[in-house]
């Protein structure tokens, strides 16, 4: 059983069906990419998941149990934690208060500042300011390390790599195929950049419209040229 | 001279009561973005609770608890019953649904308790400190407003910073989706916020209520001074908020003395209307950009 099963989920914004009988599995120390141009559906997909968009039909199982219709903040206290398109670090919080917040609800159980700075040393130094004035690639890290303050099961990534200088993209990819490897975590990834998520992908989904043209292994889907040339991009 | 420090004591006193009015508009703005027009209405209900609590049972301080779990109540019960249904709507809608509140609690209170003003007591004497033979213009119960002006300020200020509550708090009004996505319950801390700004409220409606008399309608210049108070402080801020208030409170103490009395509305308003004009974010404003 995979930790995360997808299975013909559909979202409609009104008349438009942003996610179009989506299905997908992550299975635990793995990460799925999931890849396709802007309005593919892919950050609607995410946000269905997470329980910020309601799912018109299908199913969403984690580690077996149904969580589609489950409120967003209880879905959180399932395992699942979402790190949104853009960030969304709280600019006005500190970078340790918007750690915190990531780990309140689980109490005693949470990671600890030290175990995130130990994986993101950059926000060590940062820690009193505030998250506004952090760089791009630190509130990257920041929105990451947070929702690792959970201690989640699985994670989904909206375009972690957006807006990022590639170097400092390069170095981000490199920590989530780490964590997902050792924490033995299931990431769900979304991204424009199909080149660099299939890199340290395992299986990769690739939509367009709302849904699914390819599911394979991430190694067949880079080899898959006119897959490339048609929807990836590279 | 005298005058001068007269007119500057009674500034500070009465513009700590405005200071209270404008936390409690800033702690609603800062939970939901809602400018709660209906406080004024809120905080002259629960000064009557306590007209009446003090009257049947001779002790003002029984009085003024009971007025303070009221504000605390009636803030959590408007928040969930009306503004949950406006909260996501369009601005304006809340700002109605608050003009609509404020004129029901008003006739329900002429209905309930009649339309004539009547007289409130005072926590401490309203006789002047004896300094040099002369009596100023600053007297215990003064004193005692400036205090829970300072106590309520610091209170929230050690709530925000200091507990997980009020990071949880912080997080839902600056970003509420993003809040939620971290396990926070969002709708409680909105909840929480408008209680919290009621029980404020409800004690800048006792620390006035001694100078203004307890009536339906006699709290509303109240709210427009706090209002002022909070936008000239930036409506976000709640070290603006008490800054704004006494900085407001001396201003119209130093008109009223000098100018008269009759001047200090159309002051108020004039102050109003130049912040919103040449400062629209107020004097300690963050980059937010108000809808109301």
């Amino acid at each position: 059983m995979a930790r995360l099963e997808i299975e013909k989920l559909t979202t409609d914004y009104g008349p438009v069906r942003a996610v179009d009988g989506v299905t997908l599995a992550v299975n635990e120390g793995s990460i799925t990419t999931v890849l396709g141009a802007n309005g593919a559906g892919k950050t609607s997909l995410l946000r269905t998941i997470s329980g910020l968009e309601r799912a018109s039909d299908g199913r969403v199982r984690l580690d077996g149990e149904d969580i589609l219709g489950v409120p967003v903040e209880d879905i959180v206290r399932r395992g699942l934690a979402h790190v949104p398109e853009g960030r969304g670090v709280i600019a006005e919080l500190s970078t340790e208060e918007n750690l915190r917040l990531g780990g309140l609800w689980r109490g005693a159980e949470a990671a600890t500042l030290g175990e995130i700075y130990e994986l993101f040393p950059p926000l060590r130094e940062r820690r009193g300011q505030l998250a506004a004035s952090l760089s791009g690639g630190e509130r990257q890290m920041l929105s990451i390390g947070r929702a690792l303050m959970a201690r989640p099961r699985v994670l989904l990534l909206d375009e972690p790599s957006l807006g990022l200088a590639p170097l400092v993209s390069a170095q981000i990819m490199q920590l989530i195929s780490k964590l997902a490897a050792e924490s033995e975590l299931a990431v769900l990834l979304v991204e424009q950049n199909a080149r660099s998520a299939l890199s340290i992908a395992h299986r990769g989904v690739v939509l367009n419209l709302g849904r699914v043209v390819a599911d394979d292994a991430a190694q067949t889907l880079s080899a898959d040229e006119g897959l490339r040339k048609a929807y990836l991009g590279f | 001279m005298t005058r001068f420090i007269d007119l500057t004591l009674n500034g500070i006193s009465t513009g700590a009561v405005y200071a209270v009015v404008a936390l409690a508009l800033v702690l609603t703005w800062r939970a939901t973005r809602i400018v709660n027009f209906a406080q004024g209405g809120m905080l002259m209900i629960t000064t009557f609770i306590a007209s009446s609590v003090i009257s049947t049972s001779g002790s003002y301080w029984l009085g003024f608890a009971v007025a303070l779990v009221c504000g605390l109540v009636l803030g959590a019960v408007v928040e969930l019953a009306l503004m949950r249904r406006v909260e996501s709507g369009p601005p304006l809608n809340a700002v109605i649904v608050a003009l609509g509140l404020l004129i029901l609690l008003q006739a329900l209170a002429g209905m309930i308790w009649g339309n004539t003003p009547r007289s409130f007591p005072p926590a401490f004497s309203i006789r002047g400190y004896d300094v040099g033979g002369t009596h100023v213009l600053f007297a215990p119960n003064d004193t005692f407003t400036v205090l829970a002006v300072i106590g309520v300020a610091a209170g929230l200020a050690a709530l925000f910073r200091g507990t997980t509550i009020g990071l949880k708090m912080r997080a839902a009004a600056f970003q509420p989706e993003v809040a939620r996505m971290l396990g926070v319950r969002v709708g409680r801390m909105f909840t929480l916020g408008w209680a919290l700004a009621a029980l404020v409220g409800s004690l800048a409606g006792l620390l006035v209520a001694p100078a203004v008399f307890v009536g339906p309608n006699q709290f509303d210049p109240i709210l427009i001074f706090g209002f002022t108070a909070a936008v000239l402080g930036g409506l976000d801020s709640p070290v603006g908020a008490v800054v704004g208030g006494v900085a407001l409170g001396l201003v119209l103490s130093y008109v009223s003395g000098y100018e008269g009395a009759s001047l200090v509305t159309l002051a108020a308003l004039v102050i109003l209307i130049a912040v919103l004009m040449i400062r629209p974010g107020g004097l300690f404003s963050s980059t937010q950009e108000r809808r109301v």
